[in-house]
Order: C-alpha cells, then structure tokens, then sequence
C-alpha cells in the first residue's frame, strides 16, 4: 500500500467526523470484543508467569506428608523441619557464606575491571571486554563440568574457595556491565572540576567519582549475591560430601525425596532473593537518580 | 587573594594535563592493567584454563585423537540428542515469543499503574531461582499435582495423565523460565518508539493491524533478535529444568553432559560434547549478531 492510497480513507474519515458520524456501532462492538479478547489473553499469560510461583507458598502450608492442592489444614511444620535439619542449615549457611564472600569480591574485582575498561588506555579493549563477558553466554553446563574436572584433582570441589572463585567469575560480568553503565553515564567534567579545585586523583576520583557510581556498584552487587546466591547448575558439579549449597541439596531432594520441606525452602530462597532484590530498589530511589 | 592565587596554582598544575590530548581521562595504560589484573587472573584460573581443559580432554582422554568425536558422529542416539536440543530451544524460543510479545507491548503501552503491575509480574519470575521454578513445575505437572487433580475434578480424564518427565513438560517448565528474557529486551525496543508514530499512522486511516504489521513490529525487530538470541542461547545450555523435569526419553546435550560427567565419568567424551556444544551456541550468537547489526540499519531507514 503505497501513502496515496491512504489518503482519500483519510479524507473520507475526516468527513465522516465532521457530519457527526464518530464510530459507527457494529464497528465499536467489534472493537470491544477484540479489547476483550486482548486482556483476557494478557491475563492468562500473567497467571502463566505468576501462578506457579504463588502456588509453592499454600503447599509450604499444608497439613499432608505428600504435596496435595489445595492443602487441607495449615501448619508450619515444614518450617520447622527445614530450620531444626541440620543437613539443610548447614547447607544454607554454607550458600550464605559464599554469596557474600562473591558478592565482596564480584564487586570489587568488577569495579575496578570497569573503571579500567571506561577510563584505562588499554590496548584490544573489545577482545578483553568479550572475554569478561563470556561467562554469560558460555552455557552453564560447560563451564560446570570444566570447573568440577579442573578442580577436584587440587581439592578445591566441595570447599569454599572452590565455590568463591567459580561463582565469582560466573558473577562478575554483572558487576562489569552495571558498572560500566554507570560511569559512561557520569558526567566527566565533574572530576575536572574537582582537580581543578585541587582535589588530587585520588581524593577525586573517592569523593566524586565513586558516590555518582554508586547506584551501578550496589546494582552490580545485589546481581552478584543472586547470581551466586540462586546458582544451581556450577553447585551441583562443584558440591561436595562436606560442602554441598542449599541448591545442591535442593537439587538432591527434589529428586529422592518429594517432601513439602522443599517447598517451604523454595519460599524461603524466594523470599530471600525479593527481599534483596526489594532492598535495592529503596536503596537507589534517592532524588538524585530520581531526577535523572 | 589567597583564593585566586590556589586557583590560580591548580590551574597551573591541571592545564598540561589536558592540553595533552585526552591524559586526565584516561588513565595510563600502566594503571589500567594494573585495574584489570585481579579479573585476569580470576578469569584465567577459573574459566578460561577449566574450559580449555575440558575442550583440550576431547582430543586426548582416552588416547590421542578425534575418537570422541567419531564416537558421537557414528552413535544415532548423540546425533539424536542434538538434533533434539536444538529443536526443543527452537521450539521454547518461539513459545517464548509469542507468550513474550503481548506482555511486552502491555507493559509499554497501557497505562502506567496497569504496566508496574504487569511488570511485576515479570521481574517475580525473573528473581526467582530457576531450580525453585522447576520444582513448581513438577508440583503442578506430577501424578497428583494441579492439572491432573483438575482434570479429574472436572471428569475430563478417567486417570491420572503421564505429564511429567516427558518432553513436552521440558518445553513448557523451559518457555517459563526463560519468558522473561524474551519479555525484557523487546519491552526495551517498544519504549523507544515514539508513541506519535502510531498515532499518526491512525491518523492516515491505517487500522490497529496495519499499524502493528507496518510499525510496531518492524521498529521492535532490534528487541525480538535480542530476545530470541538470549533464549535460545539459554535453552540449548540449560541444565536445571531438564534434568529435573524431563525424563529419559528427553534427554539433551546438557543433561547428556552431566551424565557423562558423573555417572559414566568419561571426561573425554563429556569434553567432546561439551566443544560440540559451545561451536553451537558461539556460531549462533555471531549469525545473529549480524542479523542484530542489519536490522538496525534496516529501522533506521524505514
């Protein structure tokens, strides 16, 4: 359809209006009846992405040994199992302690790779920011197998720097793009204004550069938490007897045993993860960024 | 005076610097490697030297050469098992786009209380861990879980349906968790489209379809690639949800790989599936690179 035949449909519309006839009714029925339609397949693809997450939280409740829905009484007698196991309160301490061990140094390694990769003058920039990246696009599965067989032979399967070192490489891409995104956002001239007025690179670079960055570096660290905190794929290679993470057992439950204890964990990892997720959100709405 | 006279001195002391080209905003190439050293060296103990351990063990675990992968060329079942991760990426890719794009196109386009809620019921998904999703979806698709107890219910079925373990239910447990990959990027697309272009378009007399054929869909093309590329990349590595969900007659690559690994514990052969794997997806993410880099030439003309 070329622009010449719309034209005149145009012109016939305008007509239209101007002698009063706006919609005509069978056209407005079907109208509404297509608008319906449209919500109604907009809800059913909402409930598809929500509901089967709602629908652990009343299974975590229920009264029976097997999962049934919906559950007939309600007890946290799943609750407690899962808090009063040790299996399982070992394995969560052990996710925690390394979730924010990664998170320290996802963070840190991050920040400066990124400072580096914005403002360094670094010879074959895109290579090296390809390779940062490619833990991302690698599929899991690869990178798991090849940690699990790189590192049981030097005992680093099942222990915590094993766990630190693998789930902070698989954490820090995050860490390097929020943060990369933060400092071209920063407004160069701020930091010549402050070397201007005597400020040396240093105190510059901590009293301006890094309080405009922040958003990007608390972003990339809530990611990294979850990116290490919600893994469940590298954890499963790399647990051991002794360290295994609360995916792991998961993982191992949910394949022998079906009990309603997995729910009630899979509320608490969820939980968990909104409630940080949720802390970054009101961390970062200050005017600043709000304005920006 | 003492004021312009320190002014006057830090000026002295910063004016070289930036009358040499670029020099106090960039930081010289010895502090920048020295910035990016502790990533290197993470990167290089625990990524790149595994990887290439693992790669390099296809060609010499058991003995020396391209038995591997001879091995899994002449075996129908490998061969099937690829054919079969591909195919099922396609598959949850496509579902993942046309579950994607209305979502996608509510959130930018209806009104702004209406889209934080639909948003929220995107990023719920997407901050849930994947394992905790696998799980709902066995609650939900098992012997006795939701739908066959509805199903019942409703006396549709005499006994319970075989849902689960089976690889429709990897599909369907698969397209959940990856939607919201598909949904983010083409929301991103979407907003950056001026609104006054639709209407001027109705304005012209073009209906609600056209609209969409002729205006929509080709500037929010940039969006679609990025999300097919994420989900499809994602699907043909994910291990998770299929070896949770699907049952031995939906085996794939990542499921094989892991079986290899731990059970039958040939790293050689596990290495080879593993190179296979990777050449997949590294030559999928450069085709579609170029189709990413061409559709945005195209969106700028149009």
């Amino acid at each position: 359809m070329s622009p010449d035949l719309d034209f005149p449909l145009a012109a016939r519309q305008v007509a239209d209006e101007r002698s009063g006839v706006f919609v005509r009714p069978r056209f407005f029925l079907w109208k509404l009846i297509v608008s319906a339609a449209a919500s109604l397949l907009l809800l059913l693809i909402l409930l598809f992405l929500v509901l089967p997450i709602i629908v652990i939280f009343p299974m975590s409740l229920g009264g029976a040994n097997y999962l049934e829905f919906p559950p007939r009484g309600l007890t946290l007698r799943w609750y407690e199992q899962y808090l009063f196991d040790p299996d399982w309160r070992a394995a969560t301490l052990f996710s925690l302690k390394i979730a924010l061990a990664t998170t320290l140094s996802a963070t840190l390694v991050g920040t400066l790779a990124a400072i580096a990769f914005v403002r360094g003058n670094l010879p074959g920039k895109s290579l090296l920011q390809a390779i940062t990246l490619s833990p991302m696009i690698i599929p899991h599965i690869v990178i798991a197998v090849a940690v699990f067989i790189a590192f049981s032979p030097l005992n680093l399967s099942g222990s915590f720097f094993g766990f630190l070192i693998a789930h902070t490489m698989l954490a820090v891409p995050y860490v390097v793009l929020t943060v990369v995104a933060a400092l071209q956002r920063f407004d160069i001239t701020l930091e010549l204004a402050a070397l201007n007025c005597g400020a040396g690179r240093i105190r510059a670079f901590l009293l301006v550069v890094l309080p405009n960055i922040r958003v990007g570096i608390t972003s990339g660290a809530v990611f990294a938490f979850l990116a290490s905190f919600d893994e469940a794929t590298v954890a499963f290679f790399l647990s051991g007897v002794e360290g295994k993470t609360i995916t792991r057992k998961m993982f191992e439950d949910i394949d022998f045993n079906l009990t309603p204890v997995i729910a009630a964990v899979s509320v608490v990892l969820t939980a968990i993860s909104l409630i940080v997720m949720g802390a970054l959100q009101v961390f970062n709405r200050d005017p600043v960024s709000a304005r920006r | 005076m003492t004021a312009f006279k320190s002014l006057y001195r830090s000026m002295r002391r910063v004016l070289p610097s930036i009358t040499r080209a670029g020099s106090w905003r960039q930081y010289p190439i010895g502090l920048s490697l020295i910035l990016i050293a502790p990533l290197f060296l993470l990167l290089g103990f625990g990524f790149v030297y595994p990887v290439a351990q693992l790669l390099g063990q296809s060609f010499f675990a058991p003995e020396f050469g391209l038995g591997n992968y001879r091995r899994l060329l002449e075996t129908p079942l490998y061969l099937k098992v690829l054919v079969r991760t591909v195919t099922i990426a396609a598959i949850v890719m496509i579902a993942a786009l046309i579950l994607g794009y209305p979502v996608a196109l509510a959130m930018a386009r209806i009104r702004r209380k209406l889209s934080g809620l639909v948003m929220a019921c995107v990023l719920l998904p997407l901050w849930t861990s994947a394992l905790v999703r696998s799980y709902a979806w066995i609650v939900i698709l098992q012997r006795r879980g939701l739908v066959n107890d509805l199903l019942l219910g409703l006396g549709a079925v005499g006994e319970p349906l075989k849902l689960i373990y089976t690889q429709s239910a990897v599909i369907v447990a698969m397209t959940h968790v990856l939607l919201p990959f598909m949904i983010l990027p083409i929301f991103g697309a979407i907003r950056m489209i001026p609104p006054e272009l639709e209407q001027a378009a109705r304005n012209l007399g073009a209906g609600q379809l056209s609209v969409f054929i002729k205006i929509l869909l080709p500037l929010s093309l940039p969006g679609i690639s990025a999300g097919c590329l994420m989900t499809f990349i994602l699907a043909l590595g994910f291990y998770v949800t299929p070896a949770l969900v699907g049952g031995p007659g939906s085996l794939l690559m990542a499921t094989l790989i892991g079986q290899q690994t731990t059970e039958t514990l040939d790293w050689g052969f596990a290495g080879a599936l593993s190179t296979v794997l990777l050449c997949v997806t590294l030559l999928i993410v450069v085709c579609f690179r170029n189709v990413l880099s061409n559709n945005r030439g195209i969106s700028n003309v149009a």
